[in-house]
């Protein structure tokens, strides 16, 4: 009985999904569906000029790669997503975990430093990005910001800091955190942060406008959403700000693309990836219109201005741990009350 | 509503038609399933799973939620009430407009509510701007509970404004006079006889106010305020926990049926009295006099918090940019998407509800009442919880059913037809089945004659009902996040992006559109129509 009322529905959904579709444009043969856990603005001209080149037509659904992860593991085999582009790699770990991305070739895997990449060969690096903390450039000086992130637990920092614990990359670094520094004492630190009572933003960008207004003096971010909000508005008064080296607070991450094992256009797929991979689509990715990330591919120029790679002395962790790290530092935060 | 009335003059056949059981027992059905799918899934949560739900924190999210809901009704009524009896029963100047005006912000959806609030009073804000020259500095912030408390009484006065109204039409004046002849004093009469007979309007109002409150999602993260809802949308979308999003949801559904469950208890099931048959009279007109002053400033006080402010805030923006965010245009293509979405639900939900509404109307029975309940029932589920439960159900089907627009629709319509329903059930009472049988004699089929005869006698209802359902619909943020298929954005998606991204000044010529669309509805759910929508169950 479950199963006929349950058939019945699927039949009703899809004789509205006809009546629907009907007025709407005709669906493509040649698609590739891609999850994208990166920004509209930062994706869709990388997309169009794919779409350009090779004559197939994309579809994206964007949401966060937390989400995105979420709803591959949940629709396994029925997944309609061709390849999972992410924010971040604790969530390609955790999709890769349960077998729902397919080993990459070889070729594609040495496009990127192995430091960017997982030796499970399951996804690889598109870009990297490190962890900064950003200020207020007509609040403080250079000299009066802390030197690590155990510094922002002191009391002058109080209701002066914004974080945005939903987002992926917060808490990746906090994961990052949890390995390298044990639980105990980053229990600690969420604590002191807590009764600092900071400022919580939905993301990286209106935690740097927040910044960038004076709502708060500091903000725990990725580096090139600065340069994202200069673009907008040139002249505002933020600047990033690295914390000495081997401190959690500069930790380098990646973004990182893979193909879902369930695809039925591989060869697209694998395209795509190449592309992304491309000199074109790594100089936009570095250089473009706000857009200011580090390249994973050799040769490649970064924004000038812009700290080296190379200057940027982030602990040492390797991403592929995320996938187990990642979780533990959702519970923490829910733990400390930060996320409710 | 009149159950006994149709039953009495209904025709000696009382049997009803099997394929008008079956039709009606199927959309009843669908409207059972989802909620069936969330149980399954919140009980099968593993212990990762359940580890993201603590009983403090779940505690504290109902706790907050419960304060929000007692917090809104109670000014919503504060607000409503004396709006809707200035309205209708003094020689308040102006009150037609008045009227109408109060209306409106019934298609300003909460979350632009809250970030139209948000952008007039920041601390820096407009509403500083244009007090700094008088040495205003800086504003007290407003977030958190009071912030979302202001949003949501925004949005949702208005059904206690139109409901108040509406009863206070209805009521048979012969008992205020005689209070009055009696010797008691205006105010007297008001609390010890209007107020009391308005009680089953007032509950009405409140349980469609504490049921809105406890489905938002917008305006309450917009305003930081943690709640049932947001930690449902927290576990999709930030914590790799759609288990514990499941129980929370469930949770959230329980403190529905608990809310629905009290206001029953305390006379929801509106049914205004008359001591007399037939036409009703309208009671005598109160003079305000020198009492004019203050009820207008009462009036403009209202309407320039809730309507003025926003509308103004979001004209505003739409002229001139943001320092940080820069301007942006109207996102036509999504509008385009969200007539759809809504015109094909509005047109599904008028259908579907047939088939239940004839079966109370020209067969009451036992099953026929159950299965009207039921096809209500959804009136009560958070928007967000039916999406789930549809995202858990999609993904599982998987194929053309999954992320489809139908998908989409499914959900619109399942939460939005009892409105559809309650609309069709009220006008169709008014139609007298005899007009069938003269149908039915003169050699119509039994499908013929509801065809021709009944359906265009109840098209008010109808119509009313599928506007509401449209409304409704466009202005559905949570369910549509959750459910829109790939590429398919929204007026409500596309603006809840833009204020994602800081961008509320960028979104605002977007937030006028959508109430620009949404507002010549209200014109069809005002007045009298409010009245069948307020009374029905």
């Amino acid at each position: 009985m479950r199963k006929l009322t349950v058939a019945a529905l699927a039949a009703v959904i899809t004789a509205l999904t006809v009546v629907a579709g009907a007025a709407t444009a005709p669906e493509q043969t040649t698609s590739l569906t891609i999850y994208s856990g990166r920004d509209r603005v930062l994706v869709e001209p990388v997309l169009d000029r794919f779409e350009q080149e090779t004559g197939i037509d994309v579809n994206v659904r964007y949401a966060s790669s937390t989400a995105l992860a979420t709803a591959l593991v949940e629709e396994g085999r029925n997944s309609p997503a061709d390849v999972f582009w992410s924010t971040e790699p604790g969530t390609l770990g955790l999709v890769a975990a349960r077998g729902l991305l397919k080993p990459l070739p070889q070729a594609t895997m040495n496009k990127a430093p192995a430091r960017f990449s997982t030796r499970s060969k399951r996804w690889v690096g598109t870009s990297a990005r490190s962890r900064v903390l950003v200020y207020n450039t007509q609040l403080l000086e250079q000299s009066q910001l802390p030197r690590t992130i155990w510094g922002l637990t002191n009391s002058r920092w109080k209701g002066k800091i914004g974080i945005a614990p939903t987002n992926g990359s917060f808490q990746a670094f906090l994961g990052a955190a949890i390995h390298l520094h044990g639980e105990a004492r980053m229990r600690t630190w969420l604590r002191g942060i807590r009764n600092n009572e900071p400022r919580t933003y939905p993301n990286n960008t209106t935690t740097v406008q927040a910044v960038a207004r004076g709502d708060v003096a500091v903000g725990l971010v990725n580096h090139y959403y600065l340069y994202n909000v200069l673009a907008d508005t040139p002249g505002l008064p933020i600047r990033n700000h690295w914390f000495q080296s081997g401190d959690p607070g500069s930790l380098v991450l990646a973004a990182g693309v893979g193909i879902v094992s369930s695809t039925k256009k591989h060869a697209a797929a694998q395209r795509f990836v190449e592309f992304l991979h491309s000199k074109w689509a790594q100089r936009f990715i570095a250089r473009g219109p706000g857009a200011a990330e580090y390249p994973v591919v050799r040769g490649v120029p970064i924004r000038p201005g812009l700290r080296p790679l190379a200057q940027v002395k982030g602990p040492k962790y390797s991403l592929g741990r995320l996938s187990v790290d990642l979780p533990k530092a959702v519970r923490l935060l829910l733990e400390v009350g930060l996320l409710k | 509503m009149s159950n006994g009335a149709a039953a009495a003059v209904s025709s000696p056949r009382r049997r009803a038609p099997l394929p008008l059981v079956l039709a009606a027992g199927l959309v009843a059905a669908a409207a059972a399933v989802p909620i069936a799918y969330l149980v399954v899934r919140a009980l099968s949560a593993d212990e990762a799973g359940r580890a993201l739900v603590s009983l403090d924190l779940t505690v504290e999210l109902v706790v907050n939620t419960a304060l929000l809901a007692v917090g809104v009704v109670a000014a919503a009524l504060v607000v409503g009430v004396p709006l809707a009896w200035l309205v209708v029963r003094t020689d308040l100047p102006g009150r037609r407009l008045w009227g109408l005006a109060a209306s409106l912000p019934l298609v300003i959806p909460s979350f632009v509510a809250a970030l139209a609030l948000l952008g007039a009073l920041a601390p820096r804000g407009l509403l500083q701007q244009l007090l700094e020259p008088l040495g205003v500095e800086e504003l007290p912030e407003v977030t958190g509970y009071w912030g979302a408390l202001l949003a949501l009484t925004l949005s949702t006065y208005p059904y206690v404004f139109l409901l108040a109204a509406a009863g206070l039409r209805g009521i048979d004046p012969s008992a205020e006079e005689a209070a009055r002849s009696l010797g008691s004093g205006r105010a007297a009469v008001f609390f010890r006889v209007t107020l009391p007979a308005l009680r089953p309007s007032l509950a009405a109002a409140s349980l469609l106010v504490s049921l809105y409150v406890l489905s938002d999602f917008g305006a309450v993260s917009l305003m930081g305020y943690d709640t049932l809802t947001t930690g449902i949308y927290t576990r999709y979308e930030a914590l790799l926990a759609l288990d514990a999003a499941a129980i929370l949801a469930l949770v959230l559904v329980a403190l529905a049926v608990v809310i629905v469950l009290l206001a029953t208890r305390f006379g929801a099931r509106g049914t205004i009295y008359r001591s007399t048959p037939g036409a009703g009279r309208q009671a005598e007109v109160v003079p305000l006099g020198r009492w004019r002053w203050p009820a207008l400033a009462f009036c403009t006080s209202v309407l320039g918090l809730f309507l003025v402010l926003p509308l103004g805030v979001l004209v505003w923006w739409s002229v001139q940019a943001d320092p940080i965010t820069g301007r942006a245009g109207i996102a036509w293509d999504a509008a385009l998407n969200s007539a759809l979405a809504a015109g094909v639900s509005a047109a599904v939900g008028a259908l579907v509800v047939l088939p239940a509404a004839l079966l109370a109307w020209r067969y009451p029975s036992r099953i026929a009442r159950f299965l009207e309940r039921l096809t209500l029932s959804p009136s009560a589920l958070p928007g967000i919880a039916v999406a789930l439960a549809l995202v858990f159900f999609g993904a599982r089907v998987g194929g053309v059913v999954y992320q489809s627009l139908g998908l989409l629709i499914f959900a619109y319509v399942l939460r939005f037809m009892p409105y559809s329903l309650a609309s069709t059930r009220a006008s169709l009472d008014a139609v007298s089945p005899r007009l069938e049988e003269a149908a039915r004699g003169l050699g119509r089929k039994p499908l013929g004659a509801t065809v021709s005869v009944v359906l265009p006698l109840a098209r008010t209802g109808i119509l009313a009902g599928a506007a509401l359902v449209f409304l409704s619909a466009v202005k559905e943020l949570p369910a549509t996040l959750l459910l829109r298929p790939i590429g398919f954005d929204t007026l409500a998606t596309r603006i809840w992006e833009g204020t994602a991204l800081g961008a509320y000044a960028q979104v605002a010529p977007s937030a006028l559109l959508l109430v620009a669309i949404a507002a010549p509805l209200v014109y069809l759910l005002s007045w009298r129509n409010a009245w069948e929508l307020g009374a029905a169950d």
